[in-house]
């Protein structure tokens, strides 16, 4: 279990640096099209930024911000946005994920419904990957308890 | 027994590096992976996904089960380590 630990300078400094992590997160899911990147970097590094928190601080400050519960719902989600748009294709008519056929629902070219198909999975796989390794990383720290048994000690 | 065990991983050895012998050359443009389907994902992949980032395009759009696989695959490990690690004091 993680204990908390008093320190201004190192709760300062991850405050200061948690914003620019996940705001550099979105930025490599976004512009995976453009650069490398992609759903699976990105949602490490958004999982990182959290990480960071849980050590900076402890578990009870960090859950806070997304508790247990939330966080077992984004790993469905994630998987179920990417599942999702494959399905959405085959309702619409086409194969399962050709995201070509998005474009009867989205007024844009085949090419650029293909483009948005692409974004779409990759936030879905992004979703996943971040609540993934945040539940194996609290699980693991935690030795399964999530700071349950501090209120028995 | 030891011997024995040297022996077998010698001979594995020497079989594996005369196999490597017959594969094609380093960057080969003439070898079967070079001729198969990878000049049409390099040529037709921004014209029909709209996509300049080709490695995202294959991974998402030509290649998307395999990536539903692979999160498919990461979804499982999380619930696995919930499963085993988790214990609850309730």
């Amino acid at each position: 279990m993680i204990n908390r630990f008093e320190d201004v300078i190192i709760q300062t400094i991850c405050r200061l640096l948690v914003p620019p992590i996940q705001l550099f997160a979105l930025y490599v899911i976004a512009h995976g099209h453009y650069s490398p990147g992609g759903g699976f970097q990105g949602g490490c590094i958004l999982a990182a930024s959290f990480i960071l928190l849980v050590i900076a601080y402890d578990l009870k400050e960090a859950s806070k911000r997304m508790s247990e519960k939330i966080n077992i719902m984004y790993c469905c989600i994630g998987v179920i946005i990417y599942s999702g748009i494959g399905l959405l294709c085959v309702i619409l008519g086409s194969n399962y994920l050709d995201y070509g056929i998005l474009n009867s629902i989205i007024p844009v070219e085949p090419a650029a419904a293909r483009s948005l198909g692409i974004l779409g999975v990759e936030i879905g796989v992004g979703i996943a990957v971040m609540a993934v390794m945040v539940s194996i990383f609290i699980n693991i720290a935690s030795g399964g308890e999530h700071g349950e048994s501090e209120e028995l000690e | 027994m030891k011997f024995i065990a040297f022996v077998v991983v010698l001979i594995t050895g020497a079989l594996l590096i005369y196999a490597t012998v017959d594969m094609p050359d380093w960057g080969d443009p003439n070898s079967p992976a070079n001729t198969h389907v990878s000049p049409r994902y390099l040529e037709e992949s921004l014209e029909k996904t709209a996509t300049p980032n080709v490695v995202t395009a294959v991974l998402a759009d030509y290649r998307g089960y395999d990536t539903l696989g692979e999160t498919t695959v990461i979804f499982t490990a999380g619930v696995v380590c919930i499963l085993l690690l988790r214990r609850s004091r309730k």
